[in-house]
Order: structure tokens, then C-alpha cells, then sequence
């Protein structure tokens, strides 16, 4: 049931690179983009994780840079932020108890990053610190802020250990490719239990470990028609869809006598 | 094949669920229990959220045990004002228990609460039926006859006041304790997903002396409606039933109840308390393992406020 699918219809890229001729007395700066030829993805019944794909280039890319291979790239899809409670479980006679627990503010649900190399190997970790680019380098934002640091260490190391735990926060060391000079493709992994919501796609450009630009496109995931549906009414028509479950359950238990009577 | 389930917001194996519901439909059906004390806990190890896993198993036990209900109606072995005077109890128990599982959601001890809840009431209700079924299968096999209810014997319950008549139950008892009981087990199937059948048989036969085949027809019933409510409850309030996650369980499981049912007519009362009572005491055991054993995640995740 794992068995990644992949969206061969998500996105298309855009080649504006292509269309500006390099001039020989001041190069451009460089620049990057990502285009996705559909802004939502839509969970079907059958959803068991899947791979997402985002095309995009640079713009005014140096040849002589491209060719030594010094373009790194980084694509991170990141899902819509949400507050977490963290608990953490001791002893308590013998019986284990969540007893300590933290709340952070608008932590990103999921954080899929593809990169072209091992993130050490592109730049330095304090740029990672700086762009806030990273699973580990995402600042959590303790709702307490009386705490005391080594206490929020911990719950933002479990927080981070759980996510990846889950696949929600995933790295893809390779994921994106270069298929031409100005031409790139990422992938990146959406896991069975992908949060539904408005995620964004960021692409960062690093020439030589130096950081250059970013790119970002909004990408909306969603159930799709039968299971939104559920979902919807489940939530906006709570009482309906109650006696909805209850009638449901008769006519199960009834049909099934009828079907299957043995006495 | 995989599935989506579109309130737990997971993908889960179609065939898992439904062999899980025939399996535990099979066992309902031949201990006439309605099987929440079974499907809440396996779906829990199945990675099912607790809070949905309650709600849904509350939901899911509607269809068997209105499928046994039904068959008991047929044969008459079903007390409809015992059903409702324990129903009447049932929905205040329910109202209070719903109120106390939101409360424990939003302190995150939800699911240790629930476990200490099926450890303790498993246990015990495990512990004394297999007590009682090893003294009678003792008594049958030196000879003696069983002796369960003697109509004459009375105890502390039959001296209390605003006696009632049940006549299908031939009972003459006062409502108090039948609308503690009903009260009782409606907190608990709120709070636990249960139909609480596990605890209404023992206590039926046992506290209030009805006769046993009076019994599980009376307590079906009385369940059917009592897990509507928390089913209708729990949608209501903290919109956690699955009716996908459902309507898989009750499909296996209305077809394997009736299997149980036939295979159950070929053992001996005593022989079936006992096979129940191991059953009920194993799932204890198992839960009870979970509390004290030291877990391989000792952090755990939650959205704040809603989830």
C-alpha cells in the first residue's frame, strides 16, 4: 500500500531564462524560478503518498558556473502552519503519564526539502540558520516563553524527531536534478498523511555555497470530491450527519442479518 | 488495498479493517457482546487516532448489536421496559461521560484514561466470570447441577424502594439500581466506545438476578440506543466519527456475528462465560502491559485545541 504514485500532471515550468539573450558586458544577476501548471492536488480514496514533481530554471545562469557544477538547489514544500502541543510521558508509580508538555505557535505541518547535494555540502549551517532553511533549522515558536531554554531544546528536538518520525518532515539528498544548464526538476515526497491546506513551494539558489534567490508558488492540497464531501459535512451538518452514521449502522446490522442468517 | 479515511486523515488497508470487523463480529456474536471492548483497542494499535477510534467503535456497535437484537426480538427473549428504564439511565451516563472525554482531550490524558478505564473494568469483569465458569464447569463435571438463580434469593439490591415489575425478566426490583446501572454503563460507552454489554450481562444476571436468556437480548437493545446517542454525541460535539472507518467494521463484522452466533449454540453456557472471560482479560492484560512497559516514544504530538 506504499507504493508512491506520482502526479504526472502536476506542473510545468517556466522558461523565461531561455528567452533573455546573455549580454557580454554586465551579466545579469541570476535568478530562479518554479512554476506549478496546477495549484491543487486532490487526496482520492486510493491515497497512499505520492511524489510530487516541480520543473523551474534558473535565469541568466553563468555557463562556465553551471558546467562545474556550483548551482546548488534547494526545493522545500512546506505545509500550512499550525500550533502543536507537545507532551512528553513519565514515570509516575510505575504507570507511564503525559506529564510535561509544550505548545509551540504555527509550526509547518509538513517540510518536504529536495536538494540537488547533502545540505552540508551546499552552504554553511549558519546561512541555513539565516533562511530558516532545514527541518532542524525552523524556528518553533514556544507559546511559553517563560520557559526555560533547555526545556524548549528538548520539546523542539521531540517535535522535529516526531514529524520526521511520521514523514511529514522529509529530505531528498538528490532529489533535484539539473536536465539541462537552466533547466531543473524536484521531487518531493508528499507522505500518506500529507496535511490537506495551502502548502507553499520554495526554490532557493546557491552559487558556490553563496546564497542568491528565491522562488516561491502556492500549491493547495486537498481531499478530493467524495472524501471532502465526508469531511464537510461531517463538520458543517454535525447532527445530520450523526443520524446519518446511525442509520447507516441499522441498515448495516439489518442487511447483514438478511444476507448472512444463520439461525 | 488502501483506503483513505476521510475523518482520521489516513490511509489504511481496506482488508485489515474488514478481517478485523469479522474477527471481532465473529466473538460478538458468539458471546453476544456488541464488541466495542475489542474493535476500540485493535483500532488503536492500528494507529487509529483514540478519539476517532471511540467514537467510531461507538458507532460501529450499533450494527451488531441491532443485528442481534433483532434475532432476540424474533425468539422473545427481549424485555422492552427493562431495556428502557436501563436506556433512561444510559443517556444521562452518556451526557456526563461525553462532557468528561472532552475535558480529558483538552488535558492530553485522554488516552491514559481510557487505557486505566479498559485495564481496571476488563480485569475485573474478566477475573470474576472466569472465577464463576471454572466453579461451574467444576460443579458440572462432578455431577452437581448448575445452580445460577434461585428465584428466592435475595440481596441487598432487592430491599431498596420504588420497586418496578418486569415481567418478560420475571422481576420485581427497584429502579434505582437499574438506572445506575444504565447510567453507569452510558458514561462508559462515551468514554470508551463500548456498548458496555461486557459489563451489563455479568451485572444483569448476577446483581439483578434476570434470567439468562433474557439477558443478552434486553441488554442489545438497550445498547443499540445507548451507542446511538454517543455516536450522535461525539459527531455532534467533537466531529470524530468515521463513517468510512464504520462502515468497513460493520460490514465484516455483521457477517462474522453470524457465524458466532451458530458456533456459539454448539458450546455450553458455562463453557462460553469462561471462553469470554479468558478473552476479556487477555485484551486487559495487553493494555495493561502498554501502561508500564516503557514506551518507545516517550513524546507524542497533538494539535492544540481542536485535535
Amino acid at each position: 500500500m506504499k507504493g508512491p504514485g506520482s502526479f504526472a500532471a502536476a506542473i510545468f515550468l517556466s522558461l523565461l531564462a531561455a528567452a533573455v539573450p546573455a549580454r557580454a558586458q554586465t551579466p545579469l544577476p541570476e535568478g530562479i524560478q518554479i512554476g506549478l501548471s496546477t495549484d491543487n492536488v486532490s487526496i482520492t480514496a486510493g491515497f497512499s503518498g505520492a511524489d510530487l514533481t516541480i520543473f523551474g530554471s534558473l535565469e541568466n545562469p553563468d555557463p562556465l558556473v553551471a558546467r562545474q557544477g556550483r548551482y546548488d538547489v534547494i526545493v522545500v514544500l512546506e505545509g500550512p502552519p499550525k500550533p502543536v502541543v507537545v507532551r512528553r510521558k513519565d514515570r509516575v508509580l510505575g504507570v507511564w503519564i503525559n506529564l510535561e508538555s509544550e505548545t509551540f505557535e504555527n509550526v509547518p505541518v509538513s517540510y518536504s526539502v529536495a536538494t540537488t547535494r547533502p545540505l552540508q555540502d551546499i552552504t554553511e549551517p549558519n546561512s541555513y540558520k539565516q533562511l530558516s532553511l532545514g527541518a532542524s533549522n525552523l524556528y518553533m515558536q514556544p507559546a511559553d516563553a517563560g520557559e526555560s531554554p533547555a526545556t524548549i531544546e528538548e520539546f523542539t528536538a521531540a517535535l522535529r524527531e516526531r514529524k520526521a518520525a511520521a514523514g511529514l518532515y522529509s529530505e531528498n539528498v538528490g532529489g533535484v536534478q539539473f536536465l539541462s544548464q537552466n533547466l531543473f526538476r524536484a521531487t518531493v515526497r508528499l507522505a500518506p498523511n500529507v496535511p490537506v491546506g495551502t502548502h507553499k513551494a520554495r526554490a532557493f539558489l546557491f552559487k558556490s555555497g553563496l546564497f542568491i534567490k528565491e522562488s516561491s508558488a502556492q500549491l493547495e492540497i486537498r481531499k478530493s470530491g467524495f472524501e471532502q464531501s465526508i469531511f464537510r459535512v461531517a463538520h458543517d451538518y454535525s447532527f445530520l450527519y450523526g443520524v446519518f452514521a446511525i442509520s447507516l449502522a441499522m441498515v448495516t446490522g439489518w442487511l447483514g442479518r438478511l444476507v448472512f442468517r444463520k439461525d | 488495498m488502501g483506503i483513505y479515511l476521510p475523518i482520521a486523515e489516513i490511509s489504511v488497508n481496506v482488508f485489515v479493517l474488514l478481517a478485523m470487523g469479522a474477527a471481532v463480529g465473529f466473538l460478538s456474536g458468539m458471546f453476544g457482546v456488541g464488541g466495542g471492548f475489542l474493535i476500540t483497542p485493535l483500532l488503536i494499535f492500528y494507529n487509529i487516532p483514540p478519539a476517532i477510534a471511540v467514537a467510531t467503535g461507538a458507532n460501529q456497535v450499533i450494527a451488531s448489536s441491532f443485528s442481534g437484537a433483532l434475532s432476540h426480538m424474533k425468539r422473545g427473549t427481549l424485555d422492552f421496559k427493562l431495556g428502557g428504564v436501563l436506556l433512561a439511565g444510559g443517556i444521562v451516563g452518556s451526557t456526563g461521560g461525553i462532557f468528561v472525554f472532552g475535558f480529558l482531550r483538552r488535558l492530553g490524558q485522554l488516552d491514559l484514561f481510557i487505557s486505566l478505564l479498559y485495564v481496571v473494568l476488563l480485569g475485573t469483569v474478566g477475573g470474576l466470570m472466569l472465577v464463576e465458569s471454572v466453579n461451574a464447569l467444576r460443579a458440572t463435571r462432578s455431577g452437581a447441577a448448575p445452580v445460577l438463580k434461585k428465584s428466592g434469593q435475595h440481596n441487598w439490591i432487592h430491599r431498596l424502594p420504588l420497586k418496578m415489575r418486569f415481567r418478560a425478566s420475571k422481576l420485581f426490583v427497584s429502579v434505582i439500581p437499574v438506572l445506575g446501572l444504565g447510567a453507569g454503563i452510558g458514561f462508559l460507552s462515551s468514554i470508551m466506545g463500548v456498548g458496555g454489554g461486557f459489563i451489563m450481562v455479568p451485572a444483569l444476571i448476577y446483581l439483578l438476578k434476570v434470567p439468562t436468556n433474557v439477558v443478552i437480548g434486553t441488554s442489545l437493545f438497550q445498547i443499540i440506543f445507548t451507542s446511538a446517542y454517543t455516536t450522535l454525541v461525539h459527531a455532534t460535539t467533537n466531529q470524530t466519527v468515521d463513517v468510512m472507518l464504520a462502515f468497513l467494521l460493520m460490514a465484516g463484522g455483521v457477517a462474522g456475528a453470524q457465524y458466532g452466533a451458530k458456533a456459539g449454540q454448539r458450546l455450553r453456557g458455562e463453557q462460553l462465560r469462561a471462553l469470554l472471560a479468558l478473552l476479556v482479560l487477555a485484551v486487559a492484560i495487553r493494555l495493561a502491559i502498554d501502561l508500564f512497559v516503557t514506551p518507545p516514544n516517550l513524546y507524542s504530538l497533538s494539535g492544540a485545541g481542536l485535535n
